[in-house]
């Protein structure tokens, strides 16, 4: 039995790594590019959650609702000022710039916020606390329901606006050859941008949960940066639904792990994630498609 | 034309250098412990300025994960010290286990793509990090020091530990020089220039790049040694930290990506930094990450290659330069 | 009436001059063959025109607007589109979806009337873009420029690598919409076609124009002799 719970828990934690890994993929599929800033972006959106809990009271659900355009913002003002920047230039800039980037990001919340870890669980109200008792084995929380419901419709909104809708089809098509698709009047940057907006404000999601289900710290964000990375490694880059079955594969490999002995959680999602790259010697898909 | 590999200037350069070798060989009979300490500090930053550099300027390898052999290194010496093994030599087991180490990584990392090789080594970090901390031998999660060390009385300790630093800076600095002025060096820059256009040139890229990777694997192992003997406790969270990344980016994001030169310094500015803004704290790295990502954007050629090509200056003869002959010559 | 206008034309790729010095004007309502062999040009001209390529110096004027530094993107709002060389589909996209990615513009194109003139994608609609043959291909990168409704259709080497007869279909799919009165500016390497289809000729020899005219009164000598610059002085 326990090893069934392993997995249903590991099921709840996948799906937040899922989460925090949308942003990535995004940004991966559409500009190809990696934002070592990620991870510290989601936990800047944790912080913008909690100043607004901690100065009107209000749940952190609907304090994310009121943070959104902010961190949207943000994006945009990211893409602008250093991603597009650094696309013009090698692959190894966009790296650089956003490693400089992260740094930068987590010392000034360390000046603004000292490194007390902090927590929204207690304020998020019953979803936190409630759970239900399946078997004598297997528990499951209604918070991590909450997340894998989210994640799932999350990714599926995404499938559907890649799909269906005329901006995700410039999107793909600006992926896929980002001067033919200027050629029938594109605008990329604007393109561009907007992937970004996306990026951040699902890692700010991301970052939303972290501090529901967790502590969070100004440098928490590599920590969240590497499960976000080892997601997307393990669905196979540049595939959406890929990115949802590698964070659940992360989690369950954590959550196994975990089992085994507690002090191994992390360390077998690193060897799955290492696993995988020696499975694969580094060759990848790079395209954004849609599962069909 | 002809080509030439030493000028005057770099003739005299090269000459200087070996100069202030063996002047600073004479630091730790002039100066005290204290100060002998911070230089030691500052050969510490040159090595692994310069061997990220090898990686990432020569090599095109963007590692964020260097301090696995950083910490493979301080480790390792505790692990030699504790079977009985003298200080000192265990110092120079540890690099070459570091170095020896890199090789069946290599296998794997040198196949993965720019983000995912910069990436997959901080992960292979972490995983070294983490067998570390569980193996109680090793102080498990609160540290261990290197006691064989208080065995010397501190101005002797210092001063062997500056000149294994002194020699190891040395040592790593000249052959990445040999390497860079032998034909592999050409090749390597063949191959940051084009990797295709090399490979089908007959250069074989994949052995060239391990070249580079095993030297930084050694390097940054020697690096560690020093750091652990230098601060004589060492724990795993800030020995296998992605900040010494950090720090090998801004050195030589700064001083010169792709430059000989370049590297040390930005290794001196840094140490410059350091010794300066000793209470900084987190404004001091938002400093730090401010200026790279600055210079990622704006000056990618860092200051010491904005000023090689802007004088076409090139201090140390690692280059060729095609001269035009004047006329009487060509009449041979 | 002039639609397009281009002067003194200077393009170049680094060091390499791709054009050099090249004025000419397209009316209203023509059809215009670039001609020339291989390198002389011709399609960084067109992908000048489009706005994919910066001149060095030189200007590009539509309808009297000068677009020399307007992106492509704006152009296309203007009413330029390109079919660029090789086709450049969006290999993932279906049919319909590079067809509905392309920006539309207001006009008699649309996803039905593109499918009417290229009715061989109608069963290939929600097929995947990489999985369809050359000249189905070609066929979904005209329709997606149309999409745009260009006033300016700009088509480059439409016939390359396509079979005889499917280049034979492409033509007669483009006889009609050149009847309709859409100003077209085309590059083609096969000389006949192009001297039947186009009502002016231009030849280019590396980077300059060294030929001009009606296609119907063009001796046909003479324009071998300015495609290969035969009779140019030792």
């Amino acid at each position: 039995m326990t090893i069934v719970n392993a997995v249903v828990q590991g099921i709840f934690l996948g799906a937040f790594y899922a989460v925090l890994a949308c942003g990535l993929s995004i940004m991966f599929g559409v500009m190809r590019i990696i934002n070592l800033a990620h991870g510290d972006v989601a936990v800047l959106g944790a912080y913008v959650v909690f100043v607004i809990v901690d100065s009107t009271g209000m749940s952190p659900f609907v304090a994310f609702v009121v943070a959104l355009p902010v961190m949207i913002v943000l994006g945009y003002v990211l893409q602008l000022t250093i991603l597009e920047r650094s696309l013009k230039s090698g692959i190894l800039t966009p790296l650089l710039a956003t490693f400089g980037l992260s740094i930068v990001i987590q010392n000034l919340l360390l000046i603004k916020f000292s490194p007390d870890v902090r927590s929204l669980g207690g304020n998020a109200g019953a979803v936190t606390t409630s759970s239900w008792q399946v078997t004598s084995g297997l528990s499951v929380s209604a918070l991590g329901l909450v997340i894998l419901v989210v994640a799932v419709l999350l990714f599926g909104a995404l499938q559907l606006f890649l799909s269906r809708t005329p901006a995700g089809w410039k999107m793909r098509a600006t992926a896929e050859d980002a001067d033919a698709a200027e050629l029938v009047g594109i605008n990329s940057r604007d393109v561009y941008a907007r992937a970004t907006a996306l990026a951040v404000a699902i890692a700010a999601l991301g970052g939303l949960f972290l501090a529901i289900r967790s502590v969070f710290d100004p440098l928490s964000g590599p920590t969240q940066l590497i499960f976000a990375f080892e997601a997307v490694v393990i669905g196979g880059m540049g595939s959406l639904w890929g990115t949802l079955l590698g964070g659940l594969a992360l989690g369950v490999a954590q959550t196994v792990g975990a089992q085994i002995n507690p002090e191994y959680s992390v360390l077998t999602g690193h060897l799955l994630f290492l696993a995988v790259l020696i499975v694969r010697y580094g060759g990848v898909r790079v395209s954004l498609r849609t599962a069909r | 034309m002809r080509v030439r590999r030493w000028t005057r200037t770099s003739k005299g350069f090269t000459g200087a250098t070996i100069a202030i070798a063996i002047l600073l060989a004479t630091v730790p009979l002039v100066f005290d412990p204290n100060v002998v300490q911070k230089l030691t500090n500052l050969l510490i930053l040159v090595l692994l300025a310069s061997m990220w550099n090898a990686l990432a300027g020569y090599g095109g390898l963007l590692s964020v994960g260097q301090q696995a052999f950083i910490g493979i290194g301080a480790y390792g010496t505790v692990f030699f010290a504790g079977f009985g093994v003298s200080p000192y030599p265990a110092m120079v087991l540890a690099t070459l286990v570091a170095g020896l180490i890199s090789i069946p990584i290599s296998f794997l990392a040198l196949r993965l793509r720019a983000a995912q090789f910069a990436i997959g080594m901080w992960v292979i970090a972490e995983v070294i990090s983490i067998f570390v901390r569980l193996d109680q031998n090793l102080g498990a999660g609160t540290g261990i020091s290197l006691i064989q060390l208080n065995q010397y009385a501190p101005n002797f300790r210092q001063a062997y530990t500056f000149w294994l630093a002194l020699a190891f800076t040395v040592i790593f600095l000249a052959a990445l020089f040999v390497l860079l002025r032998s034909p592999l060096g050409l090749s390597l820059q063949a191959i940051r220039d084009d990797e295709d256009a090399a490979r089908s040139l007959g250069v074989r890229v994949a052995s060239r790049k391990r070249l580079l990777f095993v030297l930084a694997g050694f390097g940054c192992g020697a690096a560690g040694v020093l750091i652990g003997a230098n601060t004589l406790f060492i724990e795993t969270g800030s020995i296998f930290s992605v900040q010494w990344s950090a720090y090998m980016i801004f050195m030589v994001l700064v001083g010169g990506l792709g430059t000989f030169e370049g590297p040390i310094l930005g290794a001196i500015l840094l140490f410059g930094i350091q010794t300066t803004f000793t209470q900084g704290g987190p404004w001091y790295l938002v400093g730090l990450g401010a200026t790279a990502t600055l210079f990622a954007l704006a000056l990618p050629r860092g200051i010491w290659g904005t000023i090689e090509e802007r004088l076409g200056l090139r201090l140390l003869p690692v280059g060729y330069r095609v001269v035009e002959m004047k006329r009487e010559e060509t009449t041979a | 009436m002039t639609l397009v206008r281009v002067e003194e034309l200077d393009c170049r790729y680094g060091l390499l001059q791709a054009v050099r010095g090249v004025s000419f004007e397209v009316a209203l309502g023509e059809t215009v063959a670039l001609i020339g062999a291989n390198g002389a040009g011709k399609s960084t001209l067109l992908r000048t025109i489009a706005g994919a390529h910066k001149p060095h110096s030189g200007r590009v004027l539509f309808d009297g607007t000068d677009v020399t530094s307007m992106p492509a993107h704006r152009r296309v709002s203007l009413g330029i589109a390109l079919v660029p060389e090789g086709r450049r589909l969006f290999p993932s996209l279906t049919v319909e979806e590079n067809l509905r990615a392309a920006a539309a513009r207001k006009g008699r194109w649309n996803v039905q009337s593109v499918l009417e003139v290229f009715p061989v994608l109608q069963p290939r609609r929600h097929m995947a873009a990489a999985t369809l043959s050359g000249g189905e291909q070609q066929a979904v990168a005209i329709g997606r420029a149309l999409m745009c409704n260009p006033r300016l259709l700009l088509l480059d080497e439409v016939s390359l690598g396509l079979a005889p007869i499917v280049v034979e279909a492409v033509y007669r799919s483009l006889a009609g919409i050149i009847s309709e009165g859409t100003t077209v500016l085309l590059v083609e390497q096969d000389l006949a076609r192009a001297l039947k289809v186009a009502g002016r000729v231009i030849c280019m020899l590396e980077g300059r124009i060294v030929l001009e005219g009606e296609a119907a009164s063009l001796d046909r000598d003479r324009v071998v002799e300015a495609y290969f610059g035969l009779k140019r002085p030792a």
